[in-house]
């Protein structure tokens, strides 16, 4: 059992986790993952990690209220038990001195891409952070990510804050620096990993995305996180999550994510009232 | 009861009584019912107490088999458990799956006349009705060596391991990887051949005995073999072949198209077909194609046919070359699985929103036998035809996960992934490592995988006791 220090919405419709998970997080590295189960009936849920305490054994999670299982996962208690965090999971993200380093965050991705920013800091790269949300509101962490970046660029769809529109401008943005960026690593929805390597296609920049296929069980042994990257097939859990953006099948993605529409998001999406008007009806 | 001095030879195998298969497709619980004591006695007293039993060369955990017959010849269940547990500490599982017809009861000297013992049923018998009073007595502890002991992975292989070693005073921890220990017994083989509970009454055994158990723990991710090797004296890998294969055919990553783990993983492990009270879901589909022959396609072809489908099976030879256990294959046919014989999936069309459609298959003959003695399937040119489907299960066989070998240095590995061990002992290339199971062997069996798990312990033991 895994015990939840803090669990709380941060902006509206995410979630700050803090969990205690020792062995993890004294081996966690930038771009890991780890799966949780919010109770014994519960499905794995796959997570990024947004930041950890060696010491303290623990680990900040963000997560999104996406569905049922993040909906649980969202109803527990500080001070209260979650029967699993396993990992860490995947390999991380390659962290080296190339030079000047764009890093784009958006949703969940605003945390952790945190870490991944740290690290290239600690390496010696001008680290240049975007971080993008459809409104002002939804902007986090942006003290702790000025801290670890040279630069940090902000934009909302509504323009409430920093630029207006969203990683398409990136262009405009590349332009405004004075040194060439050498690579591109982008966290978050499955969208802006895909706008955001549409984007730097055309500009010749290294796009490493860390991508959110469904997953069961993180160890390759299931196979349902299978992506197609340059024309091969890849183990997202294992071989991943982070792939070059440029070689990624987008539209096999989309639709491999979408397998479970009808039986988990059409459910919640709804408000249950003819099943209540129902059962008054039985009885 | 004595046992009569001379009697006529009995060759009639008692039946063991199953749910018909128009009620057990409809449900998930047990197909096999077991037999009642005074079946099972009957069957028991058939046994000849032969004076070199050849059934017991045959069994990998060299089970006492006529003794824990003979004791339920003699009505003495709780001897006959007793006698059991000594040698098989997974006695419910293995009378319930073990290839019998290939291990101890092959050799059993009635098999000439064909009226072999059912030696798995009777095990199965005394292991059911043990739990049915409360289960096993716990062992009194034996010394401490002090000596501590890693297990990596929690299937048959592994939890042998651990419990023989603990019974001989060694520490014992289990690390494994998924949130339920067991292997595949519980994440693969199907809830109606071999009921959850039985795995989870074996394993809160083994933890009464001392076991520590730790799951959610990836050997390779949360630690290390070599950092495990800094606290632990010995260490045993038994994490299994769980790495699965697909065909690579055009259109395999269409929605609908699974893995045989990802299909099985989703209704044993996760409950599937209990979402949305467990809350993996598991699609329905109408028609479903599982492409295979072993095992391990039957329990994928009879679960789509539960959760309410069509269920074929793909298989490119014929009934003759099923490598299924026979009892499993005549299920699968009762219960109204349909076999396409001789053929082959060329290619996976989708419906346009990214779901499988179709299947285009290509009829096949037997030609010659190949390396495994196995007539050859060989392609009929032009014979290509469509088959609708809106799922595939790809039940094509599974290799070692690569995550252990990657991350350990000094660890010999074999062609196919497989971590190399001696035979009789399970030593590793590796100082103070061993292996077993299907890691070892590849995809193999429950009861292979305890009798390595068995042999490693024993030179484990010998290590710990030399130094
Ligand atoms: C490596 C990895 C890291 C991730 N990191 C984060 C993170 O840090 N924060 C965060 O908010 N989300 C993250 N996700 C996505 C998160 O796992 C899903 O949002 C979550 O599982 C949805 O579960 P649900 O039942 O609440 O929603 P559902 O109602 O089940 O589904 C909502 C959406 O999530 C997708 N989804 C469903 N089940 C899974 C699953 N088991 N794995 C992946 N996607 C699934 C579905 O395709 C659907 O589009 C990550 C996913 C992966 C694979
Ligand atoms: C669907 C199916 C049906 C079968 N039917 C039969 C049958 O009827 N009769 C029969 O005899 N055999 C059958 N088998 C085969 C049999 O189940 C296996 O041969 C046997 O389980 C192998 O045991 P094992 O202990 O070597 O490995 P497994 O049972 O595979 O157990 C390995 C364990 O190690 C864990 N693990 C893996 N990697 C790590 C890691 N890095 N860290 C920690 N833990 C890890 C895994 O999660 C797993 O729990 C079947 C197999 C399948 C898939
Ligand atoms: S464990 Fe298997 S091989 Fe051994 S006696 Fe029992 S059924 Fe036969
Ligand atoms: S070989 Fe057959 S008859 Fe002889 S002891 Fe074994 S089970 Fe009994
Ligand atoms: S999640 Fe099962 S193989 Fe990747």
């Amino acid at each position: 059992m895994f015990k939840v220090l803090q669990n709380e919405m941060h902006v509206p419709n995410i979630h700050l986790l803090v969990v205690e998970a020792p062995e993890v997080a004294r081996e966690i590295k930038p771009g890991q993952f780890v799966i949780v189960r919010p109770s014994e009936e519960g499905e794995r849920i796959p997570l990024n990690v947004s930041d950890w305490d060696r010491e303290a054994g623990t680990l900040t999670i963000f997560f999104m209220n996406a569905g049922s299982s993040t909906d649980l996962l969202a109803s527990v208690e500080a001070g209260s038990e979650i029967p699993t965090v396993v990992g860490p999971l995947g390999r991380e993200t390659e962290i080296e001195k190339y030079g000047t380093v764009l890093l784009v965050g958006g949703c969940y991705g605003i945390g952790s891409i945190y870490p991944i920013a740290r690290a290239l800091k600690d390496q010696g790269n001008n680290v240049v952070t975007i971080i993008e949300g459809r409104s002002s509101y939804l902007i986090f962490w942006e003290d702790r990510l000025a801290e670890v970046s040279d630069q940090l660029i902000v934009i909302t769809r509504d323009g409430t804050k920093g630029l207006k529109g969203h990683i398409s401008r990136l262009p405009e943005i590349v332009s405004t620096l004075d040194t060439p960026v050498d690579r591109m690593i982008i966290n978050g929805c499955t969208h802006l990993l895909k706008r955001g390597s549409d984007a730097s296609r055309p500009l010749g920049i290294k796009t490493i995305v860390s991508l959110n296929p469904i997953m069961i069980d993180g160890t390759g042994m299931c196979g349902v996180c299978r992506v197609t990257v340059g024309s091969e097939t890849k183990f997202a859990c294992v071989d991943g999550p982070d792939f070059d953006g440029h070689e990624v099948d987008w539209a096999e993605l989309r639709q491999r994510r979408r397998t479970y529409i009808t039986e988990e998001v059409v459910p919640t999406r709804t408000s249950r009232c003819e099943e209540h008007a129902a059962s008054r009806r039985d009885g | 009861m004595i046992m009569p001095e001379k009697k006529k030879l009995d060759l009639n195998r008692r039946e063991m009584p199953k749910q018909p298969p128009e009620v057990r497709r409809q449900n998930f619980n047990e197909v096999a019912l077991g037999y009642r004591a005074e079946t099972a006695i009957e069957e028991a007293v058939r046994c000849l107490q032969c004076k070199k039993p050849l059934c017991v060369s045959n069994c990998p955990v060299e089970i006492d088999i006529p003794a824990f017959i003979k004791r339920i010849a003699e009505g003495d269940f709780a001897a006959g458990a007793k006698k059991l547990k000594e040698k098989n500490l997974l006695p419910a599982v293995c009378g319930r799956v073990c290839p019998q017809e290939e291990q101890c009861e092959e050799t059993c000297v009635l098999i000439k006349k064909g009226g072999q013992i059912a030696i798995g049923r009777l095990e199965r018998f005394l292991a059911d009705w043990e739990a049915a009073q409360g289960g096993a007595p716990v062992p009194r502890k034996p010394k401490r060596t002090g000596k501590k002991v890693a297990v990596v992975g929690g299937g048959p292989a592994g939890l042998t391991v651990a419990g023989d070693l603990i019974r001989l005073g060694h520490e014992v921890t289990i690390f494994e990887a998924l949130h339920k220990m067991g292997g595949v017994l519980v994440y693969g083989i199907p809830e109606f051949r071999l009921p959850k509970a039985i795995v989870e009454r074996e394993v809160r055994y083994l933890e009464m005995l001392g076991v520590r158990i730790v799951t959610d723990f990836v050997v390779g991710k949360t630690r290390s073999i070599n950092s495990l090797l800094e606290e632990y004296d010995a260490l045993f890998v038994g994490s299994g072949a769980g790495l699965p294969w697909f065909m690579d055919l055009p259109g395999e990553n269409l929605n609908g198209i699974y893995s045989a783990n990802e299909y099985l993983t989703r209704m044993n492990l996760m409950k599937g077909f209990l979402f949305p009270d467990f809350h993996t879901p598991i699609k329905e589909h109408r028609r479903v194609a599982t492409v295979g022959g072993g095992n391990v396609a039957m329990d994928c072809a009879r679960t789509a046919l539960r959760l309410g489908a069509e269920s074929r099976i793909i298989y490119r030879r014929s009934r003759e070359e099923l490598p299924a256990r026979l009892e499993e294959v005549e299920n699968a046919e009762e219960e109204g699985v349909i076999f396409e014989f001789l053929t082959l999936p060329l290619r996976y069309i989708g419906d346009g929103n990214g779901w499988v459609r179709e299947i285009e298959c290509l009829r096949m003959k037997l030609g010659e036998p190949d390396d495994s003695g196995r007539r050859r399937p060989v392609p009929i040119e032009g014979s290509e035809f469509i088959m609708p489907m809106d799922a595939v299960v790809c039940a094509i066989g599974n290799s070692p996960n690569p995550l252990i070998a990657d991350t350990t240095p000094g660890l010999e590995i074999g062609k196919k992934g497989n971590i190399v061990a001696d035979d009789e002992t399970g030593r590793t290339s590796k100082a103070r490592v061993w292996a077993g199971g299907d890691v070892v062997m590849g995809a193999a069996t429950v009861i292979l995988a305890m009798g390595a798990g068995r042999k490693a312990a024993r030179s484990i033991h010998e290590y710990l006791s030399s130094g």
